[in-house]
């Protein structure tokens, strides 16, 4: 049984359709990547999945469950999202935002326990973060304080992990680690992550699958050799490239061709 | 920017617990100090000595300072106190449910709103029934709640950062313009004490009162200390909030019942008293942080401390006779609001 199932999903914000009779299964602990231009549904798509929308006809199945039914906080045990980038108003300190990771294992008048410090000083690890533990959030660099997120994502322990363009401000040595991280979390945990990005070639080189959106359709979805292919991309993005292997692993590795 | 210098320590049970205590003793010290002073000073030694013989009737105090000390005074810093802590609590969840640094019940409007039903109140006779006057505030308060938002827009999308405060300017501008005119209609002797009281006045509040006032704040902080956490998470924002798995809007109409509650009931009983619910969650969360876990309990404490002080500074500066408490926490708290105006960052 897939643990994320959308049937036949409609949804529009106001006037504005954004997805028609959309339809996705995915098995548990893959990897997942969704790549499409702008506007094409992207961040909508995660959204629904995490319950943070409902669609407006047909169903999103977390576990096999509507996402309409789940309570709140269950589902945040179980679904967790890095998001692009948040705007506190008053300034906390990255352990403390760590910390709200755990808000769902928590009842209204509990303090965090040993246990609980000890998952969010683990996350902190992982995410190489315990270096500005002590800091404010506010006063670390954008790809610091992503970083943070993940952590924050981490430490609710979801068996789902959705990646909002989670590695733009990360400098290459921690996008490599944080890929790494997932792949281990992917295998020793059984996580399920799905990621959104931009970077198509990051897309082919670490995901299992990839869904390709286009007009809050699936327009292709596969594996990578099946989805990245210059047909694809032309018809999509409305650009030309070059599709041929990675030398390395011999995944597909797409070049982009510069107009004359 | 400018930042109190302060190092990172955890949030604990116990860690809670201690500074409560701190800021509680400190409380009880300046009640003490307050008890003192005044028109007709008293001795320490002697109120502490009638405070402890109090139950035994051996008593060193006049007659007349006994009446002063235990009918007036202590009354009145009791319920300074309650009310301090009704108003700074209120700032302290308007302004994380409304990610605006600068909300609090008086600067949107909520204490203006109480004060017009009240003063309806008054005028249509509520105060002949039990508690008419306060509930006749509470739903002052609520419509002003909803009104303020529906001024901001806040039926349609995301509130933007100043449209509620602006929102809250033109209901009270509105709600002065029909207290205006419903002190119009009253004759001169309720007059002076209407205005009196729209300034705040901590003077006239009865014992059954001070204890109706005292279980709102009580039962509403217990109400609010269970949101503690979750208010954290709003303030990283509503959809951030709901990722980590708050119900958003659950949490917040009760938030919102609740606050509305204890200013509402703070203001039918003390009158207007403005800015004290902008000064002391931000001065508290200079020095504490940000966690609302310990925030809610050093806010009601200290805004407790504060309106005790200000209330004692306004019977002393013109003494024998008595400024309304208003008119000293809005000659602090304007400047104050002016320069959290002027910052980028809080």
């Amino acid at each position: 049984m897939p643990i994320i199932c959308a049937q036949n999903v409609n949804f529009s914000y106001a006037t504005k359709l954004i997805m028609e009779g959309f339809s996705l299964f995915i098995d548990e602990a893959q990897i997942v990547a969704i790549i499409g231009p702008n506007g094409s549904g992207k961040t909508t798509l995660l959204k629904i999945i995490n319950g943070t929308l409902f669609p407006d006809s047909g169903q999103m199945l977390i576990d096999n469950k509507d996402t309409r039914l789940w309570p709140r906080k269950d589902l945040a045990k179980t679904v967790a999202i890095v998001p692009q980038e948040t705007a506190s108003i008053f300034s906390f300190y990255a352990e403390e935002i760590v910390l709200m990771g755990r808000f769902p294992h928590l009842s209204n008048y509990r303090f965090e326990n040993k246990k609980d410090y000890r998952i969010v000083h683990e996350a902190m690890e992982k995410t190489d973060t315990l270096a500005f533990a002590n800091r404010r959030f506010d006063e670390l660099s954008a790809g610091e304080r992503q970083r943070v997120l993940i952590a924050r994502a981490l430490a609710s322990e979801p068996k789902i992990l959705l990646l909002d363009e989670s590695t733009v401000f990360l400098d290459l040595k921690h996008q490599m680690q944080f890929l790494a991280l997932l792949r281990q979390l992917n295998v020793t945990q059984n996580l399920t992550v799905i990621f959104v990005t931009h970077d198509i070639n990051l897309a082919a080189q670490h995901a299992s699958r990839i869904i390709l959106l286009y007009c809050g359709k699936n327009y292709a979805i596969g594996n990578p050799a099946e989805v990245i292919t210059a047909a694809n991309i032309k018809e999509v993005y409305d650009v030309d490239v070059l599709v041929d292997q990675n030398p390395q692993n011999g995944l597909p590795r797409m070049t982009l061709l510069t107009i004359e | 920017m400018w930042r109190l210098k302060t190092i990172y320590r955890r949030v604990t049970y116990f860690r809670v617990l201690k500074i409560s205590a701190l800021m509680l003793l400190l409380f009880l010290a300046l009640g003490l100090v307050s008890l003192c002073v005044g028109s007709v000073h008293i001795n320490l030694i002697k109120v502490l000595g009638s405070l402890t013989n109090a139950f035994t009737e051996t008593t060193s105090l006049s007659s007349q300072e006994e009446l002063i000390l235990f009918s007036v005074r202590l009354p009145r810093i009791i319920f300074a106190g309650i009310v301090g802590a009704s108003l700074s609590l209120g700032g302290v969840v308007f302004q994380a449910m409304l990610r605006n640094p600068l909300a609090d019940p008086y600067v949107l409007g909520i204490s203006g709103g109480s004060a017009l039903g009240a003063i309806a109140g008054i005028i249509i006779g509520a105060s002949s029934f039990y508690l008419g006057v306060p509930l006749l505030a509470f739903m002052g308060a609520l419509v002003t709640v909803f009104l303020v938002f529906v001024v901001a827009g806040g039926t349609r999308g995301p509130l933007l950062d100043n449209s509620l405060l602006l929102s809250g300017v033109v209901v009270n501008a509105f709600f002065s313009a029909a207290i205006l005119f419903f002190l119009s209609l009253v004759n001169s002797m309720e007059l002076h004490s209407i205005t009196f009281w729209l300034m705040g006045d901590l003077s006239r509040a009865s014992g059954k009162e001070i204890s109706v006032a005292a279980f709102c704040l009580l039962a509403g902080f217990v109400l609010l200390y269970a949101q503690a956490r979750k208010l954290n998470l709003i303030v990283q924002g509503e959809e951030t909030a709901q990722h980590l798995g708050v119900n958003i809007e659950r949490t917040k109409q009760l938030l919102l019942i609740v606050t509305s509650l204890i200013t509402a009931v703070a203001v039918s009983m003390a009158g207007i008293i403005g800015f004290i619910g902008i000064m002391v969650p931000h001065m508290m969360r200079l020095v504490f942080g940000s966690d609302h876990r310990l925030l809610l309990p050093t806010t009601a404490l200290f805004g407790a401390s504060f309106l005790v002080i200000a209330d004692t500074v306004a019977r002393l500066v013109l003494a024998p006779a008595e400024l309304p408490v208003g008119v000293i926490t809005a000659l602090c708290g304007a400047p104050y609001f002016i320069f959290l105006l002027k910052r980028k960052s809080l």
